[in-house]
């Protein structure tokens, strides 16, 4: 796990994981061959099944917002090959909250598209937190518009806990960026992979967040505002994130409940930060699968189905009735 | 404050922004501007409708679409509590209003999202309503005017009132494929999901003077960078400056300088208007 060092990291409920995991790592130093490792491990996957069966939403939320959990970049360096970054919405400037760039599939050309978060606090002024100014939606789409003007298909991750609320963000057009984003994404003609890594943060989720496949980590979550916001706006008391994060419905089962998320991808026991490697594995795989089927389907149906998804999202009653 | 007894409660309105009372029918025959200040009243769907189109050519669809609860939200209180008590605090079915309607004899499907109905929140109601005025507008053949005053996706309905964003926008990059026009009006205030979706998108981005128009609400945007905001900040002015919109036009000339719009993208709807 790189960058982070600190223990602090961890959020409270994790704390007995890391210690066993220390325990364990101290064991191994001493003799790599142990009898006690066997039962450690034991003990060890028992802790996590124990937390993990009984997770709030709000700690998804904290898993989803963890700083050693992988973030875009390592998506893109675990399965993808040849990556070259391509910068700037050639408008305005080059927005480092949002990375995207060529990248080789299974020897095939795609366009990746991400969210970038930082680990450090170097790094997160540098990404400004994954909050994206209206340049990085803006590059998003130019990027988008060069893969489907050479059938490149596109795979977004979507990491960030919204579009950034900032004065020169609103100057330079954030609604108007997101908002062409939609209308654009819709009509892109290409096929189109969404992949929520970690924090689905609302329209500054949803402005990379078109497609015709949308898949989940299990761990990360989507919502319309920050559990925080919510509980600010909603209970005016911002200590009812945690109460506001289950009432929201904010994690992947939900989403796949709702019809959101076509798929739910798992993670490794204890979550993606444990084990990157095989996180990559299961999502190279997931990718390769839903890219298969998106390039078996004929173009006018893509485009379709990919309409029809949107078009039906969302429930209310006619004459009474759902 | 003294009341004048000859007159009964009611017929006088009083100015949100500057104290001045009027009488209700001439603030109504001001176009609900206030005489004194030129202060901007927030308007009721209904009385929107009234300063745009042709007197009692407003023929409503969708009424039958009400809010579900799909996700069982309770915050302070259930959600279908609070959506029950705004119907019947505002007698309005849900945050919008939508139809077809006539503006200087031209036939258009229009939508006016309401602020007194949970803010001119949009849930799935608000998103089925306006993806189905355009529908409407492709199979009919005309222009499309969508009014906006909201503050955003409305939260009750979580994910799902994201959702809603694509919804629309998708809805209308299919009538910007069929070379429809669509002209976004601003009210006050217009934020958050709406701003970021249909609002912003339209072939004519029109707006009242001193509409608020944002993705993040002052509040938000001060809590964040803890400074002072600009003077003017997220006027319709200021966008207008920045360049996301079109026009910013007094009340009182908006529907003739609609109606001018709508001459001159005459050969773009209507039947003869279809595409090959």
């Amino acid at each position: 796990m790189p960058g982070v060092k600190s223990k602090r990291a961890f959020p409270d409920f994790e704390k007995p994981i890391v210690e066993i995991n220390e325990k364990i790592n101290a064991v191994i130093r001493k003799d790599p061959s142990s009898p006690e490792l066997e039962e450690l491990n034991r003990k060890r996957n028992s802790i996590i099944d124990d937390i993990f069966s009984r997770l709030t939403s709000y700690q998804k939320v904290q898993l989803a917002r963890h700083p050693m959990r992988p973030h875009t970049m390592d998506y893109i360096e675990g399965i993808f090959d040849d990556f070259v970054e391509l910068h700037g919405d050639r408008k305005f400037g080059d927005d480092k909250a949002i990375i995207g760039g060529l990248a080789s599939f299974k020897g095939e050309t795609v366009m990746v598209i991400g969210h970038q978060k930082g680990r450090t606090a170097q790094e997160n002024i540098e990404r400004n937190f994954g909050m994206p100014h209206p340049e990085g939606y803006r590059k998003g789409l130019r990027l988008m518009k060069l893969a489907e003007k050479f059938g490149f298909p596109v795979i977004t991750f979507i990491d960030t806990p919204g579009a950034y609320p900032g004065v020169k963000a609103e100057e330079r057009g954030q609604s108007e960026a997101i908002a062409t984003n939609l209308k654009e994404m819709i009509n892109l003609r290409t096929q189109m992979i969404v992949i929520i890594i970690g924090e689905g943060g609302s329209g500054g989720a949803l402005g990379i967040g078109i497609g015709d496949k949308i898949l989940m980590l299990e761990n990360a979550v989507y919502f319309v505002c920050t559990p925080e916001a919510c509980s600010a706006i909603l209970w005016r008391d911002s200590s009812k994130a945690e109460q506001a994060a289950d009432t929201m419905r904010v994690t992947a089962a939900d989403l796949k409940k709702f019809g959101i998320v076509d798929e739910i991808v798992s993670e490794p026991v204890g979550g993606a930060h444990w084990d990157y490697e095989k996180t990559f594995g299961v999502l190279k795989k997931r990718i390769g699968y839903n890219l298969g089927i998106l390039k078996r389907t004929g173009k006018e149906k893509l485009f379709e189905k990919r309409y029809n998804k949107f078009r039906n999202m969302g429930v209310y009653e006619e004459n009474g009735r759902s | 404050m003294a009341k004048k007894k000859d007159i009964p409660e009611g017929l006088f309105e009083r100015c949100p922004k500057c104290g001045f009372s009027v009488y209700g029918k001439e603030l109504e025959e001001n176009l609900w501007v206030c005489p004194k200040c030129n202060y901007y009243h927030r308007l009721s769907s209904d009385k929107r409708l009234s300063t745009i189109i042709d007197e009692n050519t407003f023929r409503e669809y969708d009424r039958n679409i009400t809010a579900a609860d799909p996700l069982n939200f309770i915050d302070m209180m259930p959600y279908k509590d609070r959506i029950e008590s705004y119907r019947d605090k505002t007698k309005l079915t849900e945050a919008i209003m939508s139809g077809v309607a006539r503006i200087g004899g031209i036939e258009v499907c229009i939508c006016v999202l309401d602020f007194t109905f949970m803010g001119g929140s949009m849930g799935a109601v608000v998103g089925e309503k306006v993806c189905r005025s355009i529908d409407r507008a492709i199979k009919l053949r005309s222009p499309l005017i969508l009014i906006s005053s909201s503050g955003g996706a409305r939260m009750q309905e979580g994910i799902l009132s994201l959702m809603q964003m694509a919804k629309t926008a998708a809805a209308i990059a299919r009538l910007s494929n069929e070379s429809l026009p669509y002209f976004s009006i601003m009210c006050d205030p217009t934020s958050g999901g709406v701003s970021a979706s249909f609002a912003m998108i339209g072939d004519i981005n029109i707006s009242e003077p001193k509409t608020l128009i944002a993705f993040a609400g002052p509040r938000v945007i001060q809590q964040t960078i803890k400074q002072e905001l600009p003077p003017g900040f997220q006027s319709a002015e200021f966008v207008l400056e920045h360049g996301m919109l079109d026009i910013v036009i007094e009340r009182e000339d908006l529907r003739s300088t609609l109606i001018k719009l709508l001459k001159m993208f005459g050969k773009t709807y209507g039947k003869s208007s279809k595409k090959d």
